[in-house]
């Protein structure tokens, strides 16, 4: 693995933690005041402060570290998540993740905006904040009697003092200088309890780097707890048994002492007492500042009721513990606890038993999700609806050739029909996502759009769990981001408008997700004015689009705005009314298979449904015989299918026909004709018509030969070696092995209303 | 095996050799995936002529291409014993159907004559060069330009 990887699963991460951040944030605006929530955006932050250190991205690191004091202010009470607050703080979070962009892609980030925000930070931070000492909690009782020795942590790197009694040497490197102008005992001093968890050495941090860093802030004393070091046959080599308590006299601020535990905090008990100025701890009277006391091995002996060669062994085994902490891989950390135990303790089995038993939890612990290539899921996800083709083909040729079709080959295909189909509903659950991500950048875009427009602008989401395959979350992120411009910007009013309108002078932006027959189903509402239909009306007059004297259904002028050059907005801003609005994300939604429907109620606000399918590999489709051909119609297009009646065929113009179903009127479209698979049109009488509801809401009936059945087909691109097909959305292979057409229902209507298919699909490539 | 050691050595190619008619062409051995037997294609809507549609390549929708009527030659009326020739140019794969596979010839460039000097549309657009093999004469086809225009290209 090389650094650039790794590096990349640090920006996942980052991504992961973003998420995080902006959740947590979103729930402390809307009234949470869980400590957890607070640290949990707390956590977020000083994560990818931690990672973004580790590579050596500045701007990151001190753009996190800002952030992070004034969060911590907020997770030690000292300052009020409050409106304000949060506000500039899901401004931070944008920045931050800007910057984490940046970082990773390139480009450069609105300089202006982050110092500005470094400011208001740290502005919160300071202005706020009570002095550092007072809020802190009392000192705990916990620090237990202090223990002879600072054994295998401390040991290897401290100084050795040697039994000629040589003088410990105090370890203040930095304040060497000022040693002069205070005497040590002015300074501040605190007492530090560092409890490291097992989790600290896994990690690879190492508590004697920290003591030592820690001992770099001033004159200290150390003395290790070893109260909870159990007898050799049940210790576990990779557990922490050592805790220290610490006294250390340091004008740097307790700030600077808990930053030495910054990376180690989660994964350690830690407790910062601050002594009252000149007070002498408990353990400077008794010691010398900065004495690693000798490691006592009577004390040892008699408490651990050990011979004395024992203690040496467990020496060395806490040292392997120590190493094995450091090894990451949890594989390796197997293989070295078991030798390195074995090597070090051969005849206690049991603790090299409860090594290995420790390390395999570790590891299985550790395993929960794991980060698996999206090629690689795609790769299986094919090979899966090969597998479907295959069987199906299999199927087929059996009950061709087993007349009576009771044999076993028949019973056991049937459980390898329910067999493939339960493998590729699992693989398409692994592709499957929850929509939050896009969620939750649109509530971005809303802040961002919301302070430009001036306008105030709360944006409520449901069903962020709501799940989806990826391919559609993804393509989803950029039309949901204009129509959520387009409700900020044109929809809702502005606040004096809306008091005046009686109306909370906060808009209201509603984003909702959810399931509905095998679609997803998503909603923005808002609560603006609606939809000007007199002034839609009117600039579809003045754009051509609409004849002056053309009578609409209030349905029709609403999706007039799905048009093509259309945009209501009276004066051109920066976020939409460009021209490139409604139709683009008609056009996107539509090319994910979906459908996107406006209902408008003026002065209540609109709302824009959007259906899509849960997946772009799999579709509901029936099988229908065209002049002899197969073809597969989408089954969420048809809405009902019908034996036409000779009586109910009428003729329109000269090549027109209608079909009347229940007193009203529908065109009839010949499907094989529009394909230019026959010259002439059909006889309706002999086929079947699919009565279809197409974009725009208007029925057309289409006529095919025959209906051969309803099945699930899995979707091919005719792109990939081919081109695109006017009138064909994709291709599928059929139980026979053949290529089917997927009939593209929208383009056939359009095409049925008289536009060429040809000239639809160059306009589409252009566009 | 063989044939693809002998290629960097000698610097020279190799060309599958395959029948249309009474003509004989080749094309480059390297884009050539596979060659299997023909079975009946699903024919494609507002496709040019040479286009025969598209059949299942395990999985994959291979468009066939009825590379007589693509030369400009009388359409093949395909039976089973017309064979299709998998190739691929960049990530495209296509099947041409050709009467029989005749040869596998390893040339010298040298070997390649130019085409001769004529107007015909054939000449410019499909063909590269001839070969003389034995007293028979067989034309070397730009893969590329038999292709179907992509959208792109078409727009």
């Amino acid at each position: 693995m090389d650094m650039n990887e790794i590096k990349e699963i640090f920006f996942q991460e980052c991504e992961e933690q973003l998420a995080e951040l902006e959740s947590g944030l979103l729930r402390l605006n809307d009234g949470d005041r869980d400590p957890e929530t607070v640290n949990a955006v707390f956590r977020a932050v000083h994560s990818i402060k931690g990672g973004a250190g580790a590579f050596g991205l500045d701007d990151l690191v001190s753009f996190a570290h800002v952030f992070e004091t004034t969060l911590d202010c907020v997770r030690s009470n000292k300052l009020e998540p409050t409106q304000d607050v949060l506000k500039v703080m899901l401004k931070s979070a944008d920045v931050l993740a800007d910057l984490t962009n940046v970082a990773r892609d390139g480009g450069s980030v609105d300089q202006a905006r982050s110092l500005q925000l470094i400011r208001e930070l740290e502005a919160l931070a300071k202005g706020e904040a009570p002095p550092a000492a007072s809020a802190l909690e009392p000192a705990a009782p916990k620090a237990a009697a202090a223990k002879p020795a600072a054994v295998a942590k401390a040991a290897p790197v401290e100084p050795v003092v040697n039994e000629h009694g040589f003088a410990p040497v105090a370890f203040s490197f930095d304040d060497f200088g000022s040693d002069d102008d205070e005497t040590p005992g002015d300074l501040p001093a605190y007492d530090i309890v560092f409890k490291p968890k097992s989790e600290l050495y896994t990690k690879g941090n190492e508590a004697t780097l920290l003591l030592r860093d820690l001992s770099r802030l001033g004159e200290m004393s150390i003395h290790c707890n070893m109260d909870s070091l159990p007898p050799l046959d049940q210790m576990d080599p990779e557990a922490a048994y050592f805790s220290w308590k610490v006294s250390i006299k340091t004008d740097k601020g307790e700030d600077a002492v808990r930053s030495v535990f910054e990376f180690a905090e989660w994964d350690c008990d830690l407790e910062v007492t601050a002594l009252e100025t000149g007070e002498t701890t408990e353990s400077d009277s008794d010691d010398l500042p900065m004495q690693p006391v000798p490691f006592d091995l009577s004390a040892l002996d008699g408490e651990l009721d050990m011979p004395l060669g024992v203690v040496e062994e467990e020496e060395q085994i806490a040292a392997v513990q120590q190493a094995v902490a450091a090894a990451e891989a949890a594989s390796n950390v197997v293989q070295m606890a078991a030798s390195a135990s074995r090597a070090a303790a051969s005849d206690k089995g049991a603790a090299t038993a409860a090594a290995q038993n420790n390390a395999q939890q570790a590891s299985s612990a550790a395993a929960q999700t794991i980060r698996v290539d999206l090629d690689r899921v795609d790769r299986l996800i094919n090979l899966v609806g090969e597998l479907v083709i295959n069987q199906a083909m299999l199927s087929q040729s059996v009950i061709e050739n087993d007349s009576n079709g009771v044999s076993s080959i028949n019973m056991g295909l049937e459980e390898l029909q329910q067999l493939t189909r339960e493998i590729q509903d699992s693989v398409m659950a692994i592709r499957a996502q929850p929509v939050k991500p896009v969620f939750q950048r649109m509530a971005r875009t809303v802040r961002e759009i919301a302070d430009i427009t001036g306008k105030s602008v709360r944006l409520v989401t449901e069903g962020e769990n709501t799940e989806v395959d990826k391919t559609v979350i993804d393509k989803l992120a950029e039309p949901l981001t204009h129509m959520i411009r387009n409700a900020v910007d044109h929809g809702l009013e502005t606040p004096e408008k809306r008091i005046a309108a009686g109306k909370n002078a906060e808009g209201t932006v509603k984003l909702t997700a959810k399931h509905r027959s095998g679609r997803i189903v998503i909603e923005l509402s808002d609560d603006g004015a609606g939809i000007n239909r007199e002034k839609v009306r009117q600039k579809a007059i003045d754009n051509d689009l609409i004849a002056a004297d053309a009578n609409l259904s209030d349905e029709e002028i609403d999706n007039l705005i799905f048009h093509a050059g259309f945009s209501t907005a009276d004066k051109v801003s920066d976020l939409s009314g460009r021209g490139v609005g409604m139709d683009v994300v008609k056009r996107s939604i539509q090319a994910l298979g979906g459908r996107i429907n406006i209902s408008s109620k003026p002065g209540h606000g609109s709302v824009f449904t959007m259906s899509l399918p849960l997946t772009l590999a799999v579709l509901d489709g029936m099988v229908v015989t065209v002049a002899g051909q197969t073809l597969v119609v989408p089954l969420t297009a048809i809405v009902e299918t019908l034996q036409p009646d000779a009586a109910a065929i009428h003729s329109f113009g000269a090549t027109q026909r209608l079909i009347s179903i229940r007193n009203s009127f529908c065109p009839l479209v010949d499907v094989g004709r529009i394909l230019n698979f026959r010259a002439t049109q059909a006889n309706p009488v002999e086929g079947v018509a699919l009565l279809v509801e197409s974009e725009g809401g208007g029925q057309r009936a289409l006529m095919v030969d025959a209906i051969q059945g309803q099945r699930q087909v899995v979707i091919k691109s005719l792109e990939a070696n081919y081109t695109h097909v006017p009138g064909i959305a994709a291709a599928t292979i059929l139980g026979d092995g053949r290529v089917a057409l997927i009939l593209d229902v929208d383009a056939v209507v359009s095409a049925s209303r008289g536009q060429s298919l040809q000239l639809e699909s160059s306009l589409a490539a252009a566009g | 095996m063989t044939y693809l050691a002998k290629n960097p050595a000698n610097g020279g190619r190799e060309l599958i050799a395959f029948r249309i008619g009474n003509q004989e062409f080749c094309v480059n051995v390297m884009s050539v995936r596979e060659i299997r037997g023909w079975t009946p294609a699903t024919p494609m809507p507002h496709a040019p002529q040479y286009l025969l549609g598209v059949i299942n390549l395990r999985g994959a929708v291979l468009p066939i291409i009825d590379l007589s009527a693509r030369l400009g030659m009388k359409p093949a009326e395909p039976t089973v014993r017309h064979v299709i020739i998998v190739t691929q140019v960049k990530n495209r794969v296509v099947g041409l159907l050709v009467e029989a596979v005749s040869d596998i010839l390893t040339i010298k460039d040298e070997d390649i004559q130019p085409t001769p000097d004529m107007t015909s549309e054939f000449e410019r657009t499909f063909a590269r060069g001839i070969l003389a093999i034995e007293g028979r004469m067989i034309c070397l086809i730009e893969l590329e330009a038999v292709f179907p225009h992509t959208e792109s290209e078409a727009a």
